[in-house]
């Protein structure tokens, strides 16, 4: 009975949602009031519905409810419960619910958020909105539902996929589709604006947090999925531009394009066309991230499981949604008036030039993502874009973007002179290049032309985010530098993109790597450590039986840790899954997974000594903090509530 | 102002790409063994490794060879479907396991089923390198001259049996049930 409650609420959630999709973006043209005030109480009641629906699914897992089908093949009663929870969005139905659920939440959010924008605009917003949650309820009624029962419902289940079972994944759906779905509020206030006719100067500041904060967790949401792939794949890579990947990705670099294009537009009221078009391309890339996901026509290692009628239904939805949105720039893009001009040296002009190199990255990933679509489709043959080709192109924008961080947020808006921008950032930049010569040498004693150009760049980005505040630090007794919430923002994000690419440059340049086999009782030596192969013993979890390795580390004598890495077998679904065992450290992580029986007690081992390898999520952390800095910057808060004070006074003034 | 009608283009193209891609199986290789004489092998057999079974024991007969492993969560679900197809057909049924633990192997065979006449045991996958197997299941259809006539990966199920294999034995054999060479 309950799991039919739950659908009939997805049913009036639906209901809801055509209301919100409908009545009041025919309010907001006609000038109708009290069809533009529906908006509000039909967002906060489809909230209520969905969350119920999600709530009702959650309980359908924790009580191990099999006459559902989809519990019962995602999860078992031997599942640890917060795995159970997990297990609502470990495949597609499920994780549909979850984007709903999302879209629904900001959708919420946007309903406290917008009070103070003028009414039609806000219904506009919340219309849009509306619409993206129409087309997704009804592909979950229509084409995956997750109440669907089973009967006679099964004794167990068929559990959760064992790659899913950890704690990582546990919060990185949530999380990741936070920001994917997230960009659908940015896209809304767009399409609002080209429905409106007229882009205020107010518009890219009332968008900027809400794009910062989907940025924010898609960051965050890439992180924890590279770190999970890093221990739990058993490879020791940490990104793989396998498609998912790269979708997750490619909306990530839209959207950090969108900030920058926003920043020029609030305070120019320039770029106005192009940050709009970024705004749709962000969300549009977060859709077909969602088609390529979920309807197999791109071969992945982790792709739900696919089905062309779903593949159909989402590729119609993104029709739909991108190319209406689409058509109406191509209609009304061209009657937003453009203020002011800039030099070529001016903060506006780097960037353009930043909003150009992103944009370039994103065209390259997703022509190689696509690449093998293409060939297939026109009959040319079959093959596979892997990371050699990923590597090349993604370096080509990224290594001058990297160049111009520095020097962009070192400039002035309008125009600046070359001769004062040289002056303030010549001796950061010959720092940063001087020790990332030197700092390779002495630490590894080798490092090719790359390295040292990744090092300098990490090192020339650190030291341009952290020039005002050390100087600020360093003059306090005379005028401290004003640094607003935003301005830290900045500062922290960039320092984060600093750190990431230190640690992406010397993992990938000076990773050890040794495959060996080896039989308990043998000793080696890897990168300066001895490792100790002492033991081989079988180990039993609540839903899996292991065999675990203990490994001794050793420097210099001295016992550093002892590792035990596992090599498990889910009970359920019989795939053995490598669980490495990692010891942590600022300086290198040294990760040990175990391989494959050999035969006579031996096994297969990877021993991999990855340095600096936790800065590269340690980079992305520091760039979400950033975000949240920035959203939190009081004038977002002062200005509404002058809005709002200016907006009563015109009131009183009417009446 | 035709630039404002580049974005709407471009998608357009990239959408007519993802229709089109829909109705493709990225997944599907083309096997370059198809047509042609299978790969020779000779290895132990899975039960009884004194004996051999290898590319001497499938000529002379229509026959299929399944790549299998107990760690396959897709062997799991075709063996049903293979023990069934074994007990129906007089068509062998070879196994070649695969990198795979004897005596794991052959408790999944005594509890589950074994339609195999004789499962190869290629633990180290060096035979599977020859026949070009890139993931468990496989099952290949071999002619009675011992040319491979198609390759499926996958799970095999009753349709692609349907649709893919019987056609394909009936043209070689002329009748079901196929003849062997040495009984005509």
């Amino acid at each position: 009975m309950i799991p039919e409650l739950g659908q009939f609420a997805l049913i009036l959630a639906l209901g809801l949602a055509l209301i919100q999709a409908s009545v009041p973006l025919l309010g907001a043209t006609r000038g109708r009031q009290d069809w533009m005030a529906l908006a509000r109480p039909a967002a906060v009641g489809q909230f209520v519905f969905v969350a119920a629906a999600f709530l009702v699914l959650c309980h359908a897992f924790l009580n191990d409810d099999f006459s559902v089908l989809y519990v019962s093949l995602n999860s078992n009663t031997a599942l640890p419960t917060p795995y159970k929870i997990a297990a609502v969005w470990g495949a597609h139905e499920g994780s549909l619910l979850l984007w709903i659920l999302i879209l629904s939440t900001w959708t919420l959010a946007v309903t406290v958020g917008s009070r103070s924008l003028p009414e039609p605009f806000a219904a506009r917003v919340l219309g849009v909105l509306g619409i993206v949650s129409v087309g997704m309820l009804l592909f979950t009624i229509l084409t995956s539902n997750p109440f669907e029962r089973l009967f006679p419902a099964a004794m167990d289940g068929n559990d959760l996929n064992p790659l899913l079972q950890d704690p990582a994944l546990v919060i990185h759906p949530p999380i990741l589709y936070g920001g994917y779905v997230g960009l659908a509020v940015p896209f809304a206030f767009a399409v609002a604006v080209l429905l409106t006719g007229k882009l205020s100067p107010e518009w890219a500041r009332w968008t900027r947090p809400w794009t910062v904060a989907a940025w924010m967790f898609l960051t965050v949401g890439i992180a924890l999925g590279s770190w999970w792939a890093y221990y739990e794949l058993g490879w020791g890579g940490w990104w793989f531009w396998d498609p998912v990947e790269n979708a997750s990705f490619m909306p990530w670099l839209a959207c950090t394009a969108l900030i920058h294009s926003l920043a020029v537009t609030e305070r120019r009221g320039i770029f106005k066309s192009w940050t709009l078009l970024l705004a749709i391309t962000a969300f549009s890339l977060s859709l077909l991230g969602t088609f390529l996901v979920r309807s197999g026509i791109l071969v992945s290692v982790h792709s739900f499981a696919s089905d062309p009628a779903r593949g159909l239904f989402i590729l119609l939805l993104l029709s739909v949604i991108t190319g209406g949105s689409l058509i109406l720039y191509a209609a009304r893009a061209r009657h937003l008036t453009v203020e002011g001009g800039f030099r070529l040296i001016s903060r506006e002009s780097f960037l353009l030039m930043n909003n150009i190199l992103l944009v370039v990255a994103t065209a390259a990933v997703l022509f190689g993502t696509l690449y093998p679509l293409f060939l297939d489709a026109l009959g040319l043959g079959k093959i596979s874009v892997g990371p050699p080709y990923f590597n090349t192109v993604f370096l080509i924008p990224m290594l001058p973007l990297a160049a111009l961080v520095g020097v962009g947020m070192h400039s002035t808006w309008v125009r600046m002179s070359g001769e004062s921008l040289a002056r303030r950032l010549i001796l950061p930049a010959g720092v940063a290049v001087g020790l990332g010569i030197i700092l390779p040498w002495i630490i590894f004693g080798r490092a090719s032309a790359l390295t040292v150009i990744g090092v300098s760049l990490g090192l020339w980005v650190v030291a341009a985010a952290l020039l005002d505040p050390l100087k600020r630090v360093l003059r306090r007794g005379s005028a401290p530098i004003a640094f607003t919430r935003g301005q830290w923002g900045m500062t922290f994000a960039h320092l984060g993109l600093g750190i990431f690419i230190l640690g992406a440059t010397v993992t990938s340049s000076y990773n050890l790597e040794t495959d060996t086999s080896a039989t308990p009782g043998d000793r080696w030596e890897v990168g300066g450590y001895e490792l100790v192969f002492r033991d081989i013993r079988q180990v039993d979890g609540p839903n899996f039986q292991a065999t675990e390795g203990e490994f001794e580390v050793r420097r210099d004598g001295r016992l550093i840790t002892i590792l035990n890495p596992q090599k498990r077998i889910y009970r359920v679904q019989t795939s053995p899954m490598t669980e490495a065992a990692i010891d942590v450290g600022w300086g290198r992580d040294l990760f040990v997974a175990l391989g494959d029986p050999l035969g006579d007690g031996a096994w297969s081992l990877r021993v991999q000594v990855k340095p600096l390898i936790r800065f590269i999520w340690l980079g992305a952390l520091i760039m979400a903090f950033g975000g949240l800095l920035a959203i939190t910057d009081p004038r977002y808060r002062a200005q509404r509530a002058q809005e709002k004070v200016q907006l009563s006074a015109q009131s009183v003034k009417t009446v | 102002m035709w630039r404002y009608l580049i974005p709407i283009s471009g998608f357009v193209v990239l959408a007519v790409f993802l229709a089109r891609g829909l109705s493709l199986n990225p997944r599907y290789v083309p096997s370059p063994l198809v047509g042609k004489p299978a790969p020779e092998f000779e290895l132990p057999r899975l039960k009884n490794p004194e004996i051999t079974v290898g590319t001497r024991d499938l000529a002379g007969n229509v026959a299929l060879l399944n790549v299998w492993a107990t760690w396959c969560v897709g062997c799991r679900q075709e063996h049903g479907f293979l023990v069934e197809l074994a007990e129906a057909n007089d068509l062998p049924i070879y196994g070649l396991n695969w990198k795979d633990n004897r005596s794991i192997a052959m408790s999944w065979l005594s509890s589950l089923g074994d339609p195999y006449v004789a499962s190869a045991f290629d633990e180290l996958g060096e035979v599977a390198i020859d026949w070009g197997v890139y993931g468990a299941p496989e099952t290949f259809l071999l002619a009675r001259d011992g040319t491979v006539l198609y390759k499926h990966i996958a799970p095999l199920t009753r349709e692609v049996w349907t649709t893919e294999f019987l056609p394909r034995i009936i043209a070689e054999c002329g009748t079901l049930p196929c003849p062997s060479v040495g009984s005509e």
